[in-house]
């Protein structure tokens, strides 16, 4: 079996980011920058609505706009809208004033239907206004029993009950969803800013009902997803269908409203978690009943990265008793989709909670009560290591007990992904060329997590090169095929597929030059024997160079104002692992964002739905408030780097506990629990019973 | 009064007042009867530009741009789809992520929120106009070894953001680096490589605490 270098030069050591000069000197072409010949803008009616009839729509006007080259609808003849910016219809003309002129002019004729649900405690009720006709609101998840729970209950020494509650998230990347599609008579070619290159193509061809091989997929740079941008989405195939019809290449990005209202977030969550341990600290019995909402989408399962509204129950800690009920509830709101992590942090968040509850409850610290019970040796291991560079044992206090209107605590919580392992089916190839320059290809995407570098890295450590002689070039479905970026799978993908890429490259110009390793310094001489023909070798991901799954810890420690209500996060320190490191740099970096974006769901970040218009309050920046660089704090990283594991991704585990350390650091500092994210200031101040609780959100 | 900014505001509003009086009660400011009629009359002369397009002249990085544009276009909207100069990014179009930063002379301001016919006459510097041919800004050269970027889409913004910091104040405290990019937005969150990122370009050294242990 193939095994890693044990000695590296680029391997595990901090790399610069291989397109990281285009990026700053604004070079970089993102598909929203896409400026293909004769382009036209795209712009989307959405429903105003949030559930309908749409009896007809007249797009006569519109097209009579100057400047308008195609208006389409998004489905033909009578159909109906279930949220508020389900697409209506589309347009594409050749300013973007021509076309917001255009959208106002499309005459909608619709029966709106006055009764909806978009709130989840509403729309679980049995008289609520059904979602979908003849169809109960509420589909039942997964339930479970191990052992005998209410006997085991009987046992405990220490009981607590628990009710925590997650918001809906919006993923808000800073590019929004959106293409840029030419459809001529020779195909489709689709410029997306997407973290699945395969899947757009696909859905394209599907969507457009034309052979794969007519559809090519193009991602240069694209700006996040973080789980929402796989596959074509209506904005793809409406960009394709005015292309055709203007005979021109259309640009269609969504708005940042668009955004926020029809192309995913992360469900929420409503766990009522009752959780019993023995006088030892020994957990023995859980009981959960969890329902949250994936909008309009009915999806339960999100442990493969679906998107439902499940989430992975009882969370990192084997109870021998246990009994789950999950359920979810659909309400007239864009589908959820897939979000950094599915499932886990708001399991970790109701969990982790429910377990720093128990531990006061039990009078133990809550480190150590987490060491009791969490049978991983890496995490063992990572709590150790954390909890010293933190300094966890000086700074712990009891609950409440710093002095003075702002108190301080101290908060962790552990992190799974049991994804993070490889696709099987990676391929790639490198164009070796007799000048010495070798050019890799990657039918994956750089979704800003430093992909290319990987590519550049692992080359140049196997070739005996510099990761700056390493041409990579990815994004493109005309390239070898790759995974779509999700689940962390994309570093432990490509990483042995390069590998293997440049060991049959090195054999094979051993047996065209005679040369017998032409790795370094004989690099040059070896490429120059290959005469007039570049070498080009294919290769797949191989066993054995990668791993799953991940875990770590992370420590939190905040102040919380008492008069305002307000939580400052002073310092996190995140203690990871992801196998073998491949640049430490870039892998710094995902974990910040991990963290970053961990502390958003904690203190900031909810979707709010009005209950009387059904529209959602919040689908821009000025409102739904993202962490700023003001707000971030002191993040203190350990990496832990465990070669003989293969590679793991990373860039999910890094934002799994962050919220349920930071929760738990807010009830230790003010001695109560705000058992609802986020955690806001007036959250606080009625957990503290100074303002009176809101109804339930 | 020496703001282009506010004294452009100041004679704007001074016209739409004067054009908001009824020409009797003009009329029974006696004392100034002549002189006002007089600006009346001027204020009435004046072409109203628009609504089709009209000719901008912009300067971008050190280049005349010529253009033929809506008075509605905005700034932003000018230099990505009217030009090949896609650097400065829109993000929100409401003045909430700052992507689309770019410097008006040497002021940051959000030009999805400018309209282009108003930043005539000024210096717009833009992310692409931060290098000098190949060598790259001190500034942008720290972001690179800093890794101060992951998907690179907010990172324009935060470029001239901190640009301008550095022109006025070259040795920011971590409170003012923190103000200045008050008003950008990263999802990515990349925010302390940014800060580390400022400081080297500022000349303080500026290392990582992140710890490797090999197990």
């Amino acid at each position: 079996m193939s095994s890693w270098p044990a000695e590296t030069k680029y391997i595990s050591h901090p790399t610069l980011r291989v397109d990281a000069v285009p990026k700053v000197t604004g070079r970089a072409r993102y598909s929203s920058d896409t400026q293909a010949n004769g382009w036209l803008y795209g712009m989307i009616l959405r429903s105003k609505w949030p559930a309908a009839k749409i009896l007809s729509v007249n797009l006569d006007k519109a097209r009579q706009i100057p400047g308008i080259k195609a208006a389409v609808v998004a489905r033909d003849g009578t159909f109906t809208v279930r949220f508020y910016g389900e697409e209506i219809a589309a347009v594409a003309g050749s300013t973007r004033q021509a076309c917001l002129d255009a959208l106002r002019a499309i005459e909608v004729k619709a029966e709106p239907r006055n009764e909806f649900a978009v709130n989840e405690n509403e729309a679980r009720k049995d008289d609520a206004p059904r979602v979908w006709e003849g169809r109960s609101n509420v589909a039942p998840g997964r339930s479970r029993e191990h052992g005998n729970v209410d006997q085991a209950f009987g046992e405990c020494a220490a009981i607590i009950e628990g009710f925590y509650t997650t918001p809906v998230q919006i993923h808000n990347p800073m590019e929004t969803h959106g293409n840029t599609v030419s459809w001529t008579d020779e195909g489709v070619t689709a410029w997306s800013s997407t973290q699945g290159i395969s899947s757009v193509r696909d859905g394209l061809a599907g969507a457009l009902q034309l052979d794969q091989s007519k559809v090519r997929v193009i991602t240069d740079f694209m700006g996040g997803g973080f789980g929402a941008k796989f596959g074509a989405g209506a904005e793809g195939a409406l960009a394709a269908q005015l292309s055709r019809e203007a005979k021109a290449p259309v640009r269609l990005m969504l708005t940042r409203f668009d955004q926020a209202l029809a192309v995913g977030n992360r469900p929420s969550s409503f766990q009522r978690i009752k959780i019993g341990a023995k006088a030892d600290g020994t957990l023995h019995a859980f009981e959960a009943e969890n329902y949250g909402t994936a909008g309009i989408g009915a999806g339960a399962d999100s442990g493969g990265g679906g998107g439902g509204a499940d989430i992975p129950m009882p969370y990192l800690y084997p109870v021998p008793n246990s009994r789950v009920k999950q359920s979810h509830v659909a309400i007239n709101a864009g589908s959820a989709r897939a979000f950094r992590a599915p499932g886990n942090p708001p399991a970790s968040y109701g969990m982790e909670s429910a377990m720093d509850d128990l531990a006061v409850k039990l009078g133990m610290d809550p480190l150590e009560f987490r060491l009791k019970n969490d049978p991983n040796e890496v995490r063992q291991r990572e709590y150790a290591i954390g909890a010293e560079k933190f300094d966890w044992k000086a700074k712990y206090q009891k609950p409440g007990s710093s002095s003075g209107p702002v108190k301080t605590g101290i908060g962790c919580a552990g992190a799974a992904w049991p994804a993070g392992g490889p696709s099987r089916s990676t391929q790639g190839e490198a164009q070796i060329n007799p000048d010495g320059s070798v050019e890799f290809r990657l039918g994956v995407q750089d979704i800003g997590t430093g992909t290319k570098t990987v590519i550049a890295v692992v080359a140049a450590e196997m070739l005996g090169l510099k990761p700056e002689q390493i041409t990579v070039k990815v994004g493109d479905t005309n390239f070898p095929p790759g995974p779509g970026s999700g689940g962390s799978t994309t570093c432990a993908s490509v990483s042995p597929t390069v590998y293997d890429i440049c060991q049959r490259g090195l054999q094979q110009l051993q047996k065209q030059t005679g040369i017998a390793d032409a790795r370094g310094k004989n690099w040059l001489a070896a490429c120059k024997k290959l005469g007039v023909t570049p070498l080009v070798v294919h290769g797949n991901w191989i066993e054995g160079l990668s791993n799953r799954p991940a875990y770590g810890v992370q420590f939190a420690e905040v102040a919380v104002d008492t008069e305002t209500g307000l939580v400052t996060v002073k310092k996190v320190v995140a203690v990871h692992d992801c196998g073998l490191i491949i640049d430490t740099l870039t892998l710094e970096s995902q974990i910040n964002g991990g963290v970053i974006m961990g502390m958003g769901y904690a203190l900031y970040e909810e979707r709010v739905m009005d209950d009387l218009s059904g529209v959602v309050l919040n689908p821009n920046f000025e409102t739904y408030k993202l962490p700023g660089i003001a707000d971030v704090p002191e993040i203190e990283i350990v990496l832990l780097n465990m070669p003989e594991r293969g590679v793991i991704g990373i860039g999910e585990p890094a934002t799994v506990p962050t919220a349920a350390a930071i929760g738990n650091a807010v009830a230790n500092a003010i001695g109560v629990r705000v058992g609802s994210l986020p955690i806001t200031p007036s959250k606080v101040l009625a957990a503290l019973g100074k303002v009176p609780p809101a109804a339930i959100t | 009064m020496n703001d282009p900014e506010t004294a452009g505001a100041g004679s704007l509003s001074r016209r739409t007042f004067l054009k908001g009086l009824g020409t009797s009660a003009v009329a029974a400011v006696a004392a100034q009867t002549t002189a006002v009629a007089a600006e009346l009359e001027k204020v009435n002369a004046e072409k109203i530009v628009g609504p089709g397009p009209v000719p901008v002249t912009l300067n971008v990085n050190g280049r005349k741009l010529k253009l033929q544009l809506e008075p509605r276009v905005t700034l932003l909207d000018a230099l990505r789809n009217y030009s090949s100069l896609t650097g400065a990014k829109e993000g929100c179009d409401r003045a909430a992520c700052g992507a689309c930063t770019v410097l008006l002379d040497d002021t940051p301001i959000y030009s999805c929120q400018k309209l282009a016919v108003e930043a005539q006459g000024r210096e717009i510097t833009t992310v692409e106009g931060l290098a000098k041919g190949d060598k790259l800004s001190k500034v942008q050269q720290a972001f690179i070894e800093k890794d101060a970027l992951q998907c690179g889409y907010c990172t324009p913004g935060f470029l001239i953001s901190v640009t301008a910091l550095l022109k006025q104040n070259p040795h920011p405290t971590a409170d003012e680096v923190k103000h200045a990019c008050a008003g950008n937005l990263c999802r990515c969150g990349t925010h302390p490589h940014i800060l580390q990122a400022v400081f080297e370009a500022a000349g303080v050294k500026a290392t990582s605490k992140t710890e490797v242990i090999h197990v």
